[in-house]
């Protein structure tokens, strides 16, 4: 099988009803890094993962996965707000391998190992949505990681959850980005940015002002827009 | 007092001719709202869903025939199946079969509206979910019908509802023969302006025992729902 990456943004514009939200934007992610997009409220992360994920056609440019414009399936995305099928927590999981092909033998014995990883096999057989905001996001992640995805998406997964449900969803993303998927996530949460980035990569009203390894971005931003960001002063 | 005393008597005997209005009038209507959800539900998913030009327009149509007056859905239906009718040579009319037809008309545009709203909820919250594990829109629309399904089974109360009361579409094209088209809501309409009270007035309490019945079954499946679901 020829390999998806990498994924290449070129020249890539977003501009609903003539309002540009994203320009020219320039953007490679190659196999096996940890990309977190840091950047003010409106200036484009949410818009930007979605144009990666295929849920968004660019208004302008291109994005190619390994020069194919075509939207692979071995990827996934997680949401700041879970949603949650009105099914039990196994079909929720199960649900994405449907999609995907997967024969109904096979269903079962992935959704159930991908809930051992998140650490809700024991509530397998409860209606997803009658639990906990915390425990739905861990089956949104088992959801994700049931489809063995080779890059996995994340929307400020931690912004609805309180700081231990937090710890662990970053635990699971550490874990999946283990097992050989490919991170590329948005947060609000510095430290979380600090804990899980190999780089950061950083937007400022749509537009992409640095790429930043993660070491040096926190003490040495290399763009104005960034260093302002870190010091407070961008709302 | 002597009719409504003459009125339960009638109940609580099982009067033989009170059984058999009964039965047809649940088996008329029953039989309207299945044949109604073959095209309501599809139509209703469609409009919830579905991404073509005119649909709008379509929908607001649907809504509005929600208001539909039973007599003049039972003069379309009367029109099409007299003798001189495009369909009157399979000879239809005045047979619970025209009864059924007529009803199904009357609450399809009910469902599909309601159907409509409830999937195009669901949807709004489900949409992004589904597109980013790569559901082709039949694949949506099916997960969409199958999560809604106590929300579902509720509109199709809500029509049998409407069906069961109804009484001009079904005076026009069933006739209100004796023991073949005689329903609940035509034999009060007739019997009350014979002047024979007691036996209106049993069938107004059952219908109306009916009614409440589909609400508060109603309102049960839907705690249960959500509940169970969420």
């Amino acid at each position: 099988m020829k390999d998806i990456f990498p994924l290449q943004l070129t020249d890539v514009g977003f501009a609903p009803d003539g309002v540009s939200l994203l320009h020219d934007v320039q953007l490679r992610i190659a196999d096996g890094a940890r990309s977190v997009i840091l950047g003010a409220n409106g200036a484009g992360k949410s818009v930007l993962m979605r144009l990666m994920h295929g849920l968004l056609k660019p208004s302008s440019g291109s994005v190619l996965w390994n020069g194919n414009p075509a939207r692979p399936a071995a990827q996934a995305m997680v949401f700041q707000r879970p949603v949650m099928l009105r099914r039990s927590t196994l079909a929720n999981v199960e649900y994405g391998l449907k999609l995907l092909g997967v024969p109904k033998a096979l269903r079962q014995a992935r959704a159930e190992a991908a809930l051992a990883h998140v650490g809700l096999a024991h509530l397998a057989e409860r209606p997803a949505r009658v639990l906990s905001g915390g425990e739905q996001q861990r089956i949104a992640l088992a959801r994700a990681w049931a489809l063995e995805p080779r890059i996995l998406f994340l929307d400020e997964p931690t912004a609805s959850l309180d700081p231990s449900a937090a710890r662990e969803v970053e635990r699971i993303v550490s874990d999946i980005h283990q097992a050989g998927a490919t991170i590329v996530m948005t947060t609000h949460n510095l430290g979380q940015a600090r804990r899980l980035a190999d780089e950061i990569i950083f937007l400022h009203q749509g537009r992409i002002t640095e790429r930043t390894p993660a070491a040096n971005f926190f003490h040495q931003p290399q763009s104005v827009e960034a260093a302002a960001y870190l010091s407070g002063e961008l709302p | 007092m002597d009719a409504l005393s003459a009125a339960f008597s009638l109940v609580a005997g099982a009067d033989a001719r009170l059984l058999q209005i009964i039965t047809l009038s649940l088996r008329v209507s029953f039989s309207a709202v299945m044949l109604s959800t073959l095209l309501a539900l599809p139509l209703g998913a469609v409009l919830a869903v579905g991404d073509f030009t005119g649909r709008r327009s379509l929908t607001v149509i649907v809504n509005g025939l929600m208001g539909l007056p039973s007599v003049v859905v039972g003069l379309l239906v009367y029109l099409l199946l007299s003798r001189a009718g495009p369909l009157g040579s399979m000879g239809l009319l005045f047979t619970p079969t025209a009864m059924i037809i007529a009803q199904a008309i009357l609450v399809t545009p009910l469902l599909a509206a309601l159907t409509r709203q409830i999937i195009a909820d669901v949807w709004r919250e489900y949409a992004e979910q589904l597109s980013s594990l790569g559901a082709t829109s039949s694949q949506a629309t099916a997960t969409l019908l199958w999560d809604a399904r106590y929300s579902l089974l509720t509109v199709l109360l809500a029509g049998f509802g409407r069906a069961v009361a109804e009484v001009g579409a079904v005076m026009i094209v069933g006739g209100n023969i004796d023991g073949v088209t005689r329903v609940i809501t035509t034999t009060i309409a007739l019997e009350t302006s014979k002047g024979d009270l007691p036996l209106a007035l049993a069938l107004g309490v059952i219908l109306v025992a009916l009614v409440l019945a589909i609400n508060a079954l109603t309102f049960v499946i839907g705690n249960w729902a959500q509940r169970r679901l969420g």
